[in-house]
């Protein structure tokens, strides 16, 4: 993990002081709702439906065991004792006072965190890929990296006014588990003929209302051009973004209204002015931050796989968790772990205070303290021996942790939706909840194999339903809450947006469309392994509407209930 | 009354600035004082105001293109550049191309300008400010001390991305991860 030299603490807290001092102005009335408002939104605090909610960054999902205690501490002491896991490597807590948010921040502070920039018309928190550093088709490692372009964009003092919001993701590996095309940039790192690390640069990618894939701009980027690239894209889409309408002004916009060519010759000729000036990297830069990263201690093993097999077949319920969370890892005798935030009865990605201490001390008895937190709302021990995964896989049960999940339908992602989102056109978490209960037999779940099930509670995808295999999004229609249904969409390499079926649904509806769907899915597959994407991929989305729809003329389903005799 | 804050004090505004709006006057060779006129003025009269005895300086909109003005460098004592509202980020970009294109004179930032974007301002190369009206001049200088130690280069070059000895110093020696 990136450790804090003196200059980030200095940061850290000169920004508290500045908070602090703004929040003391806002509530005594020298500083108006409008002024304050982008200043605490780029400090993570929201004001939502029942209180504001704050948003702590994890600086590309990487944290450790005493700042899972830290989020414990404030779950506590500050909120009602529960966190929430957001799609984008953030915690959330929903109930903080606004007078107290300052505190709440050197708190988090003294455990090297902070909430800088998790919102706001900014470049917010970089995501990247949750087994960077320790996967097996990894190319690059991209931490660094991502530490270097989290300090550029820390207070840029040129872009934190910018159209919109602005979100940067990174990948290093042959599979690209960090949804880069879906970003407004997306950097995959990559190696030319001489076996230099430069990065594929795509840009205007993005979910929300018009969701949209992002294009390449840069086919091999120089490291050591990073910055000064990014600065030129990003001058370009301050200074020609749209700002007439909110909806109209990501980056993806732009590039779609004004095409990649155009863009990709603005923003090369701004470039060709920043090019080998200022912020240029030098390997002595690179090799100074990543001195700043500790060590990991790895001892030396070797793969214990006749012991593992032995194992799974003495517990079959090892088995298949060892199927479903348990990752590879490239350093011998070790493996990653996925502890799933999700189960039925529990909101995704939602973790009490007594949770996150007792997965704090599974870090540091299995995972060398640390731990990932992924875009599907799940946390990962990167660094697990693997003789000592059935014992880990034990205790993991006795806390809720190890439903077996990891990939499968029950593995919702849901964004706050309507309980807590004020943007909301309908519930989401409800609505996964309902979902899991009917798929609550798992051994069903485990034979329907591989498949992403996306909620959002309105247009702004923060759910990600687009790139769901089933997508599902809430509409508001004459007052009511209904939900549109979308399948096909994937992430990866393979990256697709979902296209919807047909009209909405009522939200008791829902799971029962949901299984209707797999059901035909299951009558389609030629092997197990043919999944659920792959189906939908092969035969289109006809024979599912019609399965789903019956021969009911559609405008009637709109507005009576389409399963009723189904 | 606005305050101008210039060079990180609270100084007196000399200039008179021609609104944008309204009927464009015309200006000869004895009007005197220092004029702030729009680009388009500046366009059109160029000759009239320097012919005159007074300083001249531009106000750009943050759409104008500031490429427009690099001919007239040493003509202008002053360019300005409008902020709409604070949250309309395109003035930081304008002002950072203005200095990469060369202009050492003052640049001032007129309009929605508030206390707390002093810093970032600054950083993108503006040196003076005049305040919208209910910012209280006096409490807005200490916003210019908010961050000792900025990350990344702009007009100075920043703390971490810089060529010299100094940010590689500070680490230990060992690389525990290998970004290469
Ligand atoms: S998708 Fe809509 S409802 Fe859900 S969290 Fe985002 S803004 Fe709120």
């Amino acid at each position: 993990m990136y450790r804090y030299d003196e200059i980030d603490e200095r940061i850290v807290s000169e920004r508290i002081d500045q908070f602090r001092d703004q929040t003391t102005r806002f509530l005594s009335g020298k500083l108006s709702e409008d002024d304050f408002k982008p200043l605490r939104l780029q400090n993570g605090l929201y004001v939502q439906k029942h209180a504001p909610m704050l948003r702590v960054a994890i600086p590309y999902g990487l944290v450790n065991s005493s700042q899972m205690r830290m989020f414990a501490h404030i779950a506590k002491v500050y909120d009602r004792g529960y966190g929430h896991f957001s799609t984008r490597q953030n915690i959330q807590f929903n109930w903080p006072r606004l007078a107290q948010v300052p505190d709440i921040l050197a708190d988090l502070a003294r455990v090297q965190m902070h909430g800088i920039q998790t919102s706001g018309n900014c470049i917010r928190n970089i995501t990247c890929d949750h087994l960077a550093g320790i996967a097996t088709d990894e190319i690059v490692n991209p931490l660094v990296w991502c530490e270097i372009l989290r300090q550029w964009s820390t207070f840029h003092p040129e872009f934190a006014f910018l159209p919109r919001k602005f979100k940067i993701a990174v990948s290093g590996s042959e599979q690209d588990r960090a949804a880069t095309l879906l970003h407004d940039i997306g950097l995959q790192a990559v190696r030319n003929d001489q076996g230099d690390v430069g990065f594929r640069v795509a840009i205007g990618g993005g979910l929300g209302r018009t969701p949209i894939l992002g294009q390449v701009i840069n086919e091999f980027l120089p490291w050591s051009d990073l910055l000064t690239f990014l600065d030129a894209v990003l001058r370009v889409y301050n200074r020609y973004g749209r700002r007439d309408n909110i909806y109209k002004a990501r980056i993806k916009i732009l590039v779609k209204e004004k095409t990649l060519p155009q863009i990709s010759k603005e923003v090369h000729a701004e470039w060709a002015a920043l090019k080998g000036g200022q912020g240029t990297l030098t390997r002595e830069m690179v090799d100074a931050m990543a001195a700043r990263f500790t060590v990991t201690a790895y001892r030396s093993l070797a793969d214990v796989n006749e012991l593992l097999e032995a194992q799974r077949k003495a517990q079959p319920g090892f088995a298949r968790w060892c199927e479903r969370n348990v990752h590879a890892h490239k350093v011998a005798g070790y493996a990653a772990v996925s502890l799933s935030l999700k189960r039925s009865g529990v909101p995704p990605g939602d973790v009490s205070a007594e949770q996150l201490e007792a997965i704090a001390d599974l870090a540091d008895r299995y995972s060398l303290s640390e731990l990932r937190v992924t875009h599907e709302q799940n946390l990962i021990l990167p660094d697990v021996e693997q003789s000592q995964l059935a014992l880990l896989w034990q205790e993991a049960k006795q806390l809720g942790l190890a439903t077996p999940n990891i990939g499968l339908l029950t593995n919702i992602i849901a964004c706050p939706g309507g309980d807590f989102c004020s943007l909301a056109n309908a519930v989401s978490i409800p609505v996964a909840m309902a979902i899991e209960e009917r798929f609550d037999r798992l051994d069903y779940v485990h034979d329907i194999g591989e498949l992403d099930l996306n909620i959002s509670g309105c247009m702004n995808s923060c759910g990600h339903h687009h790139i769901g295999h089933i997508g599902i999004l809430g509409v508001d229609k004459a007052g009511e809450e209904w939900y549109q249904i979308s399948i096909g969409g994937d992430q990866g390499n393979r990256a697709a947006l979902g296209k919807v079926i047909g009209p909405s649904f009522a939200r008791h509806d829902v799971p029962e469309v949901v299984e209707k769907l797999i059901d035909l899915y299951l009558t389609k597959r030629e092997s197990q392994e043919d999944r659920f994407i792959d189906v939908v991929q092969r035969v289109g989305i006809e024979p599912f509407k019609k399965h789903v729809y019956g021969n009911v003329d559609k405008k009637q389903t709109n507005h009576t209930r389409p399963l009723a005799n189904a | 009354m606005a305050t101008l804050i210039k060079n990180k004090q609270i100084t007196q505004d000399h200039w008179q600035t021609l609104d944008s709006q309204g009927e464009t006057p015309h200006f000869e060779s004895s009007t005197v004082g220092d004029w702030l006129v729009p680009l388009s003025v500046w366009t059109a009269q160029s000759h009239v105001l320097c012919a005159r005895g007074g300083r001249n300086g531009v106000i750009l909109q943050n759409t104008d293109d500031p490429q427009l003005l690099v001919n007239d460098f040493d003509r202008l004592a002053l360019i300005a550049v409008h902020f709409p509202k604070f949250t309309d980020g395109r003035g930081y970009s304008v002002a950072r191309l203005l200095r990469r294109l060369g202009w050492k004179g003052e640049l001032r930032a007129v309009g929605d300008v508030l206390r707390d974007q002093l810093f970032y301002m600054t950083r993108c190369g503006f040196d003076a400010f005049l305040m919208r009206a209910d910012q209280d001049g006096q409490s807005a200088l200490k916003s210019f001390k908010d961050f000792s130690v900025p990350y990344q280069p702009a007009i100075d070059a920043g703390f971490r991305f810089v060529g010299d000895a100094k940010s590689v110093a500070s680490a230990p020696s060992v690389v525990t991860v290998n970004p290469w």
